[in-house]
């Protein structure tokens, strides 16, 4: 350490001759020591930092001031004044708007911000079994809207930013981790692309809402962008981290189906209302009583451990964690695992002018993916029937048959306990991200610094799928294959496989210069740059083959793409008098995704601040600690395919080779096709045009803050899949650029501490989000007659969507027939209103009613702290949400209990509401209303404190997560993103305890 | 690093290097007569061809069937896929997605033929040097190209009626291709085959699964049939002259088991001109003739018996069909191949597969009894042109008024058609008869919705069955039905388009 400083005190020059020595410690707001933190010499480039015991040490005139700063904190400057001690405590600085932001290419003071940035630290994330890095801001932030992802373990996350901005082209947002903007497309094997980073080792979120803050990443940024930070090391001695977390997930709802004997009672029921069973089809039910639902869920065991080591060796701050996560679904064979490194190095050089940022964080998920088809069956499976046989055939699992053969009935539903036993659904996924930024402060310029990141971004996965031979689903499948022979138990199944690599690379590189020039009270940071990313996807192709490995198709064609983006940036930011702020970025974005002519695409972007605070008027205000006005206008764009369906080269005139499987005989022999593709070769940028106001507060000494934003986003040239002029191109749609579409709402954030003593203090954040979502256009030539495109794909028939994308309308709008109802109040099966009013009942008759996209959500949060308790939760909600309840609409209805083809099927008891002999699946009877609030956390802890001695420090915890639903609809779960309940993996509750222990 | 931004596929190509080489053109010419088969580049589904629907639904030949034979008495489905009662009941309207998919599908052949016809015009096959065997070749391969877009356009007429027209000048892009009417699209299509009559390879020269000079004049014959629903201008001695023109060639026999013709071997059979032609292991798709026979097994039939792993139980006959038969155990006639134990004859439901009577015609069993190379996917062929019909065609333009031919010929034809079937001779011939041996000739083989427009019984309520017009005893129904809409989404996308009359 003494030589530490010492090369500080060379480093920094000449001591002047009056200067003495001062010594003091600086401590966190509860008295622990505070290593790291940065001491410097106000006007010299002298500085210090404290040491493990947050002590320092460093040579200042009496005269002097010393600066302390630590990134959360508020900075504090003091004046020597004589003294040899200076002792001072940091205060957290989260709330107020002194602290500096990721903004991405760099930092700002939030004070400076003109753009809608919402940050978030480690402290106030979700806690409890959280595998994915999202959930840990579920429901804290205004305008970000995350759906949990359902009970699939790593499962998905929907993020939503000020509504989605696109149709058909991806709604997700750019992740930028550490500086790097990953591919967050779905990595084929792993159910989500970021659960591949260990949410343990993040330190901050950024988001990035508007466009003044977003267009920095202008092509890429139309949909938001989430900036991720991840912990680092601090200087001083090494810290050890340990925490375990185990936890037990729980079924909470089941679907409403028969009980075996509610069920035999129905089939035999032959009152005139019922009595919709033949005599043969009563002779099928069986005398088991089985719960298909209590059989396929299970309790489900997590557990999550980390262990961190983090310092500083040879000066070089290090943090190096490793972690390991298993959790079982509450499907029954449903796996997630995954050990993850990281590891942050932060080594500086030439007298600190150059710092080095190393990050690498590696991770191997290993995944058993549950048959989720197994819940379809256990809500359809005949629960008179046993769930084994007795007989050693399809593995010893009741199965319907066909009597003529002893094969499985390809119509009847599989036994759902056979399909998740007899197939082993696995993929090993393993993902690199590492970096390397450079940043150089210029020895000729002060205040000028080149930055300089290459990041690599790499992932291998591979996949087996394999179905014994006997298994009831895929049972025989190679019969009458020419060449396969055998008996039909051993002539089916599957053993298949699946590989995908991916390659992405980024080199950017801007110059930055910052300088306060008090000669005119201004302050100015510019910022330009470069970036240049290139993304490599390859998939080979494999044959699809029997259990036993014997082929029955040939592979099909491999897969491979690659495209790149570049840009040039550039952002000037002007604070005059520390009141009035200006930003202003541009960026020039080019993509292969499009043509020669359209690939290039400007987006600006400009923002205006005033911190009204530091007017004359309100300095003094004791009141009124912090108050401003932002306003920003900014240009975005999107080239992200993902979504639409289309290549990476849907410009370009090309053609596709067909699989040996669509092959077309001429003569004797079976030649592979080649098809033309259609193609748009004016293909361009989708842009979005957005207005952000807002007004940023803080009250009482920050005590109560918050913000109000309204925006209004414009994305016009949409990257929409639309019908062509038939005859104009070579196929029926095309990706092309059509349509307008418009988000607008408002945001409120309030964050209060009510109560804030020396044992007690009492943190209380609300959040609440507007947004109406309407497409504005969505042809070339407007057309009032255009009653817009299907989409939305339901069970039940074949190729039923239940929505559609209208003018006029929400996104994602139910598209329906409206419902008559009898005088007993029970929907009359098939009467429909006749709104086109022409006589007969069909396609013109729908109406658009509703949509799965909420109009207001909401998040509640409080953390307590009294002593060494510490306890908290996060309440939720969504509302003017809609549901399409798709299993009642598939199986509420006789025509499904029981058929022609030889077995029985259990049913939704709704049936016994509408009474539907057939399934009515366009009836808006079935789109409900699916508001809810949520509580998805409720945590309580307990801090042992120094229980080891030294610095060491003991924490427990206990978490419910996903405690209660307050809502009116009946499914199992209001929440479904897409807006169509079937088939559900539900989300479990789950209980953990956890113990942390730092060292 | 801008030059970076020139990315191309790797395993795509484009459509330069596509045309460069002579080799690949038979396989670009592949992809057209599959467009009839199979619904994209994945056998069976993936890589559609066409996007906004169902792959499988919405295959070629499966759409040509359920728009030609579920409006009719021929056949009814049980399911509840998207608008598909519409079209059992004829209730559609322009939105119909099933309607807009077959309108799309033509226009999808219509629109690669246009591309392959454009790339290997002669100038374009000098041009890349092209010569000798391979120039000779391109030349023969493009004939057959236009004999899809006119088969295309043929359905096009027949289903819809006035359409957009467009042809090998018109390059793909962001234009309105212009509407023309029926009778001129007619006027441009019997051009064509006229044209491409030569240049087809001679009757059953060619290889198995091509058109050759055969099936365009079968095609003729079938147009000029119905001319005077088309154009208003009867063509009845071209339909003698050319279904002559055919049967007088020579090449195509009467296969001597009516049974052969719908079963996995019928590659084999003499008598099919023009097949669409499937494969259980290498030309999979859910539509086409794995539609046909799985969906038209349910109840107590036994699937392996018609070579499939389970029965879909979709689609089956109304009792008017049924009725045309002496009996329905095929002992008196042997076309009347129904399966009725535990069937009603009462289509009281149609949701339910057991109302009404499924025929057992399609197999996926050789005529050795032998099952396809797959049980999930179907070998058997579609027989779309076959010589049967035109037996049948040459005798109704004889009785229409057509000149070139004779009633003695035409009542020998229609017997040798009834002899191969067991079924007594007739003595003498009128019209109506016509179309009753043609219900049992040629039912579920995708004719009947143009036979009784053409014999003025589809629109109007001069002949009812059951759920015409969506109640079970049926009833009169609007003139607009008798063609289709033109879809709503073509409408908005191509506005200078007019809606035919009605909808």
């Amino acid at each position: 350490l003494a030589a530490f400083l010492l090369l500080i005190v060379l480093g920094t020059g000449r001591v002047m001759a009056q200067d003495q020595t001062i010594t003091g410690v600086v401590t966190e707001t509860d008295g622990t020591p505070l290593p790291g933190v940065t001491v410097a010499l106000k006007g010299t480039s002298r500085g210090a930092n404290t040491d493990a015991t947050g002590n320092y040490r460093i040579m200042a005139p009496a005269t002097g001031t010393l600066v302390f700063s630590f990134v959360g904190k508020t900075p504090q400057e003091v004046p020597v004044g004589g003294k040899t001690v200076v002792n001072i405590t940091l205060a957290d600085d989260s709330k107020s708007l002194q602290e500096v932001v990721v903004t991405g290419y760099g930092t700002q003071r939030r004070k400076d911000l003109t753009g809608s940035i919402a940050a978030i630290s480690s402290e106030e994330f979700q806690k409890g079994n959280i595998v994915t890095p999202e959930q840990l801001i579920t429901g804290k932030l205004a305008g970000v809207a995350i759906t949990p992802p359902s009970g699939q373990p790593g499962g998905t996350s929907q993020i939503r930013i000020r509504g989605g901005s696109s149709l058909n082209a991806s709604n997700d947002p750019l992740v930028v981790i550490d500086n790097v903007p990953v591919d967050n497309t779905n990595v084929s094997g792993a159910a989500n692309a970021l659960s591949l980073i260990n949410p343990n080792d993040i330190e901050t979120f950024t988001v990035l809402k508007d466009a003044s803050a977003a267009a920095i990443y202008g092509a890429r940024a139309a949909n938001g962008v989430i900036l991720i930070t991840t912990k680092r090391g601090a200087s001083g001695a090494p810290r050890i981290s340990f925490s375990t977390l185990g936890s037990v997930s729980l079924l909470t709802k089941k679907v409403s189906v028969f009980s075996a004997d509610a069920y035999r009672a129905l089939i035999n029921d032959t009152s005139p209302e019922a009595n919709f069973a033949t005599a043969d089809q009563r002779k099928l039910l069986g005398t088991a009583s089985t719960d298909w639902q209590d059989q396929i869920f299970q309790a489900g065991i997590s557990s999550d451990n980390n262990l961190s080591v983090s310092g500083s060796m040879n000066n070089i701050p290090y943090r190096l964690s490793y972690g390991y996560t298993t959790q079982n679904g509450i499907l029954k064979t449903s796996n997630f695992q995954r050990n993850s490194v990281a590891l942050n190095l932060s080594p500086k050089f030439l007298n600190n002018n150059l710092r080095v940022d190393i990050s690498a964080k590696g991770s191997i998920i290993n995944n058993r993916f549950a048959n989720e088809g197994a819940i379809g069956a256990a809500a359809e499976f005949d629960p008179t029937r046993p769930v084994f046989s007795g007989v050693d055939t399809f593995g010893g699992f009741f199965e319907w048959l066909d009597p003529a053969t002893g094969r499985p009935n390809t119509l009847a539903p599989r036994n759902p306990l056979g399909l998740l036993y007899n197939k082993e659904d696995r993929s090993q996924v393993n993902r690199f991200v590492g970096n390397v930024q450079l940043d150089y402060k210029l020895p000729f310029l002060t205040g000028l610094r080149a930055n300089l990141n290459l990041a690599l971004d790499a992932s291998s996965s591979k996949g087996t799928i394999v179905i014994p031979s006997y298994a009831g689903e895929q049972y025989a499948r190679g019969a009458n294959r020419p060449g396969i022979t055998g008996d039909l138990s051993t002539i089916g199944g599957r053993n298949n496989q699946y590989s995908q690599t991916r390659t992405n690379k980024t080199l950017e590189f801007y110059l930055n210069y910052a300088k306060d020039i008090k000669s005119i009270n201004s302050r100015v940071d510019v910022t330009g740059g470069y970036s240049y990313q290139d993304f490599i996807r390859d998939e080979p192709a494999y044959a699809d083959n029997l259990y036993d490995g014997r082929q029955l198709n040939p592979a099909g064609i491999p897969f491979n793409t690659q495209y790149t983006l570049l840009a040039f940036f550039g952002r000037a930011n002007y604070t005059f008098n520390e009141r009035y702020t200006a930003t202003a970025t541009i960026r020039r974005d080019g993509t292969s995704r499009f043509g020669q002519d359209a690939r290039w695409g400007w987006f600006p972007s400009v923002g205006a601040a005033w911190s009204i605070k530091d007017e004359a008027f309100l300095k003094n205000s004791t009141t009124i600690s912090a108050l401003k006005l932002r306003l920003g206008y900014g240009v975005t764009g999107q080239q992200d395919l993902s979504g639409t369906g289309a290549s990476n080269y849907a410009y370009l005139p090309r053609y596709t080779s067909s699989d040996p499987t669509a092959q077309y005989q001429f003569g004797n022999t079976f030649y592979p096709t080649l098809r033309a593709e259609g193609y748009d070769a004016n293909l361009k940028w989708e842009q979005t045009e957005s207005l952000n106001a807002a007004v940023d507060y803080a009250l009482f000494n920050g005590r109560i803050s918050g913000s109000i934003d309204f925006y209004d986003k414009k994305t016009k040239d949409l990257l929409a899949v639309i019908p062509v002029a038939a005859g104009s191109n070579l196929t029926n749609r095309i990706l092309t650029n059509v349509g307008n579409l418009q988000n607008r709402g408002v945001e409120f954030t309030i964050n209060t501490t009510p109560v804030k003593k020396e044992d007690l203090s009492v943190d209380v954040g609300f959040n609440i989000t507007y947004n109406e979502n309407k497409i504005t256009n969505l042809s070339k030539v407007p057309d009032p007659n255009n009653i817009g495109n299907q989409t939305g794909d339901i069970s039940g028939g074949t190729g039923n969507q239940i929505q559609i994308q209208s003018v006029g309308y929400p996104t994602n709008s139910f598209f329906v027939n409206q419902q008559v109802y009898g005088a007993n109040g029970r929907p009359l099966e098939g009467v429909y209103v006749d709104r086109s009013v022409d006589g007969t009942i069909n396609v013109n008759d729908r109406y658009r009613y509703q949509t799965a996209n909420p109009k207001l959500f909401l998040g509640f949060t409080s953390q307590v702290t009294a002593g060494r308790f510490s306890g908290g939760f996060v309440l939720r909600g969504n509302f003017g949400n809609y549901v399409y309840n798709n299993l009642q609409s598939r199986l509420g209805t006789y025509q499904t209990l029981v058929n022609s083809f030889g077995y029985l099927a259990n049913g939704s008891t709704n049936v016994l509401d509408t009474r539907f002999r057939n399934q009515q699946f366009f009836s808006d009877y079935y789109v409900q209303n699916a508001a809810f609030v949520r509580m998805d956390n409720l945590n309580l802890g307990y801090n042992f404190g120094n229980v080891f001695g030294g610095r060491s420090n003991l924490r427990a915890s206990a978490t419910v997560q996903n405690v209660f639903v307050i809502t009116k609809y009946t499914g199992i779960d209001p929440e479904i993103s897409n807006g169509i309940d079937n088939n559900f993996y539900p989300r479990p509750r789950t209980f953990s305890v956890g113990l942390n222990l730092d060292l | 690093c801008v030059g970076d931004l020139d990315r191309t596929p790797k395993y795509d190509v484009t459509s330069a290097s596509v045309y460069a080489n002579p080799a690949n053109y038979k396989s670009v010419l592949a992809k057209l007569y599959a467009i009839l088969s199979v619904s994209g580049q994945q056998g069976p589904a993936g890589k559609p061809d066409i996007s906004g629907i169902d792959e499988g639904t919405s295959n070629y030949m499966r759409l040509l069937w359920k728009l030609q034979e579920l409006p009719t008495d021929e056949a009814k489905i049980a399911w509840n896929d998207a608008t598909i009662q519409d079209i059992n009941k004829i209730t559609w309207s322009s939105s119909d997605g099933f309607i807009t998919a077959m309108y799309n599908r033509i226009y999808y052949m219509v629109s690669l033929s246009n591309e392959f016809i454009r790339e290997t015009s002669d100038g374009k096959l000098s041009e890349r040097g092209i010569s000798g065997q391979a120039a000779t070749d391109a030349k023969a391969y493009r004939a057959e190209a236009r004999f899809l877009r006119a088969l295309a356009y043929f359905h096009a007429i027949d289903m819809f009626g006035a359409v957009p027209f467009v042809t090998e000048v018109d390059a793909p892009g962001s234009f309105l291709p212009k509407q023309v009417s029926r009778a001129e699209l007619f006027t441009y299509v019997e051009s064509e085959l006229k044209a491409i009559e030569t240049e087809l390879a001679a009757p059953k020269a060619g290889e198995y699964g091509r058109a050759d000079r055969a099936a365009a004049q079968a095609l003729l014959a079938r147009m000029y049939l119905n001319a005077q629903v088309y154009t208003g201008t009867a063509r009845y001695t071209d339909a003698v002259a050319y279904a002559k023109k055919v049967i007088d060639g020579g090449a195509y026999k009467l296969d001597a088991s009516y049974a052969n013709l719908f079963l996995a071997d019928n590659n084999n059979s003499p008598e099919i001109i023009f097949p669409i032609t499937f494969d259980g292991t290498r030309t999979q798709t859910y539509g086409g003739m794995t539609f046909l026979v799985h969906a038209a097994v349910g109840g107590s039939m036994s699937p392996s018996t018609f070579g499939v792993n389970g029965g879909w139980g979709g689609i089956r006959s109304t009792k008017n069909l049924t009725d045309q038969f002496p009996d329905v155990t095929a002992t008196a006639d042997k076309r009347g191949l129904f399966y009725t134990d535990g069937q009603d004859q009462d289509i009281s439901n149609l949701g339910d597969f057991t109302k009404g009577i499924p025929s057992t015609k399609y197999k996926n069993v050789t005529s050795a009894g032998k099952p396809g190379s797959s049980d999930t996917f179907v070998d058997t062929d579609f027989p779309l042109i076959r010589l049967g019909d035109m037996y049948l065609t040459y005798a109704e333009a004889v009785l229409r008024g057509g000149t070139g031919g004779d009633l003695t010929t035409a009542l020998s034809y229609v017997n040798l058609l009834r002899t191969r079937a067991k079924a007594a001779p007739l003595t003498s011939l009128n019209l109506e008869q016509i179309l009753q041996e043609r219900a049992r000739e040629l039912y579920w083989e995708g004719y009947r919705r143009t036979d009784l427009i053409r014999y003025d019984r589809f629109a109007g309520g001069t002949y009812l069955w059951p759920w015409k017009g969506g109640v079970k005893e049926g009833r009169a129904i609007d003139a607009k039905f008798n063609l289709y809409p033109i879809p709503s989404t073509d409408l908005v996308a191509n506005p200078s388009l007019k809606q035919n009359t009605g909808y």
